[in-house]
């Protein structure tokens, strides 16, 4: 995983609440069997029209946000399905992180563990980013993981919390399996105690 | 005096493996289920990585998400959708997991079939790659969707490390009316807490009108839990949950041991809950989704919001949803007309909805304008649903009568709507496009979809003419 410590890039608002992963990547995206190339179905429904024409309307689409690697947005972002391609999708596209005052569990679950992140910060803070983010032409924001801090050059400042552990990983880029694998002595030991279901053994006749 | 617990906290105590100083602790997985669409990136993380399934026989596959409806034995047209279960196959060929492929007697959307071959039990932790998998806390389970990843790291180590979620309780007194189902018991919560009323939070539903509930009514309450954003719904075992379970192929062979078990699972009186919810059964009604979340809904006896009448926050998302929805503030619900009915999804496809359905249907014929479809959650319903007859009403009724799936729930096969065609759906999302591209989507239960079918729009089943 790649590691995440500082990053500074162009800011770019979507100004809805709600954001659900059906919109970040539509089903039909679904059936890849890859784990790269999601990007450009991004918010496909809402940047294309049915006959897959861009509508450059669509503020990611508009040309003074090209390159735009942080995601400011409503609240609730990312509920719904399960679906780890929205983050892939987010990630490929070019996105490093998403701001917003709340996220959906498993989204923000499944953002960890591919070096994508999810930054909380009050409905207030997210109002004066998306606002910055509208009016200032060529916007950035710096994400500051090592020192919990979001800032933007311009006199915006705020902090945000993040589980520790979590933060310890992605700073360091570590693998969560290979962390989880040090424990193999507890997890021998409790399998010892919990053997497999005799309904579950394959039927021996 | 012992510490009084939640039947979560009981079920999360006896799972941790390891309580690392640094770290959220490590919970042991009991069942891991497998489907198509979520799973093949991570089948590749292991061969990347040279690991292992650890636990094949704790890991069950099924294909469901993208097969298509037809009958079997029909080619898969969609070549992208067939090498994924193409992949699904190979990956449990070569790791020795147990799959109910397509041709299998038992095949169904993983959260129908998990319950209805008792692989599924109280007091055990279920993971899948797929959010509705809160459904199996209806057994007094802790179920939870988890993202590719944490599929992987499942099948490597049988464990995932998990920041502990908090308590809510919800609690609902009284009785269900005739014509209020769960569908409506959950829509009622969603659109009062909101779709992210119970984020980080694992729910139990409790009360009397819970306890009334058959386990099929749990599983669509538990199934809903993910849209009030929470991580898990549960619903303590009692004897409707051991009656279910009993004589089901996968369930304990030592079957006198495990209720014992189970029969200490529930809250301990006196425990206590980070939040509680109070509700009034008798408040509730049949609802209909007039938006585009499942919190956005109203009484089939209601109107559309007027948008002036909202909390400020909620105007802008108000607007939003009417536009896509092709609806006016203000209009009567049972006023709006539909093209299509799905009845199925894991939230309404067991054989129990099916009856409901099937009693409206009974006598009755589709609207003219409508096209309706039911598709059974699995083989085995399917098979009971034709044993009882059911699929007969249906087709006499004018409904179309499918091989088992997730189908149009979230339209990855080929059923799906045409831009602007307005759906009576007993799944479990509105979002937009969810069930095809500019489709309009309005949540009921099976009585409510099945009843709107023959009128060819919304009515309020509490004054149907049962034939």
């Amino acid at each position: 995983m790649k590691p995440f410590g500082v990053h500074r890039g162009r800011a770019v608002s979507l100004d809805r609440i709600n954001v659900d992963t059906d919109q970040i990547i539509p089903k039909q995206f679904l059936k890849r069997i890859e784990r790269t190339g999601f990007g450009q179905f991004l918010f496909y429904d809402w940047r294309r029209a049915a006959d897959g024409k861009q509508d450059e309307k669509f503020v990611l689409d508009e040309p003074r946000y090209q390159g735009a690697s942080i995601l400011i947005a409503g609240r609730n972002f990312g509920c719904g399905s399960s679906r780890e391609h929205a983050v892939w999708a987010l990630s490929d596209f070019g996105f490093r992180a998403v701001i917003s005052s709340s996220f959906a569990d498993i989204f923000a679950n499944n953002s960890t563990k591919n070096g994508f992140l999810t930054v909380r910060l009050t409905e207030e803070e997210v109002a004066t980013l998306m606002r910055n983010a509208g009016q200032i032409d060529k916007y950035e924001v710096t994400i500051d993981l090592e020192r919990n801090e979001v800032r933007d050059g311009q006199g915006f400042f705020a902090k945000f919390t993040m589980d520790a552990f979590v933060r310890h990983c992605l700073l360091n880029g570590l693998d969560d399996i290979a962390l989880t694998l040090r424990h193999e002595g507890e997890i021998a030991a409790y399998e010892a105690q919990h053997p497999v279901p005799q309904a579950l053994q394959p039927v021996t006749s | 005096m012992p510490e009084k617990k939640t039947l979560f906290q009981k079920i999360w105590d006896t799972h941790v493996v390891a309580q690392p100083s640094d770290r959220s602790p490590i919970l042991y997985i009991d069942l891991h289920l497998v489907h198509e669409v979520t799973s093949p990136q991570a089948f590749d993380g292991l061969r990347v990585a040279g690991r292992n399934v650890r636990q094949p026989l704790r890991t069950v596959a099924t294909v469901d998400h993208n097969i298509p409806t037809e009958p079997r034995g029909t080619p898969i047209t969609d070549l992208i959708a067939a090498r994924q279960i193409a992949a699904l196959q190979a990956n449990c060929k070569e790791f020795g997991v147990r799959l109910f492929d397509m041709d299998s007697p038992d095949q169904g959307i993983v959260h129908v079939i998990g319950p209805e071959l008792g692989l599924t039990q109280p007091g055990m932790t279920i993971v899948c790659g797929d959010s509705h998998t809160s459904t199996h806390g209806a057994f007094g389970s802790l179920a939870f969707g988890i993202g590719t990843s944490e599929v992987e790291h499942v099948l490597a180590t049988q464990c995932l490390a998990q920041q502990k979620p908090r308590t809510m309780k919800i609690h609902v007194r009284g009785r269900l009316a005739d014509g209020v189902t769960a569908k409506d018991l959950a829509l009622g919560i969603i659109g009062q807490i909101g779709t992210d009323g119970a984020t980080g939070h694992v729910i139990e539903y409790a009360g009397e009108a819970v306890r009334a509930l058959s386990m099929e009514g749990r599983m669509t309450l538990c199934n809903m839990s993910i849209e009030a954003g929470a991580r898990a719904g549960m619903v303590a075992p009692d004897e409707t949950t051991f009656a279910y379970l009993k004589k089901k192929r996968f369930a304990p062979r030592d079957w006198g041991q495990a209720v014992e078990y189970w029969r200490t699972l529930p809250t301990d009186d006196g425990a206590t809950f980070d939040k509680v919810i109070e509700m009034d059964a008798a408040q509730l009604c049949p609802f209909v989704t007039w938006g585009t979340n499942p919190g956005m809904v109203a009484p089939v006896t209601g109107r559309v919001p007027e948008v002036q009448s909202l909390a400020e926050t909620d105007r802008h998302s108000t607007e939003l949803a009417l536009q896509y929805m092709g609806l006016e503030p203000g209009k009567r619900i049972e006023d709006i007309g539909i093209d299509r009915v799905f009845i199925g999804s894991c939230t309404n496809s067991r054989i129990e909805d099916l009856r409901a359905a099937a009693r409206i249907a009974k006598g009755h014929h589709v609207n003219g304008k409508v096209r309706a479809m039911v598709v059974p959650g699995s083989q085995t319903v399917k098979r009971v649903a034709e044993q009882e007859g059911l699929d007969q009403i249906f087709i006499d009724a004018g409904f179309e009568w499918r091989e088992s799936g997730c189908s149009m729930c979230l339209g990855m096969n080929p059923d799906i709507l045409q831009p602007g065609e307005r759906c009576a759906s007993t799944s479990n999302r509105n979002f937009e496009g969810r069930q095809g591209r500019g489709g309009r989507t309005h949540l009921v239960s099976p009585q409510m979809a099945a009843a709107a079918a023959v009128m060819g729009h919304f009515t309020d089943i509490r004054n149907w003419r049962y034939q």
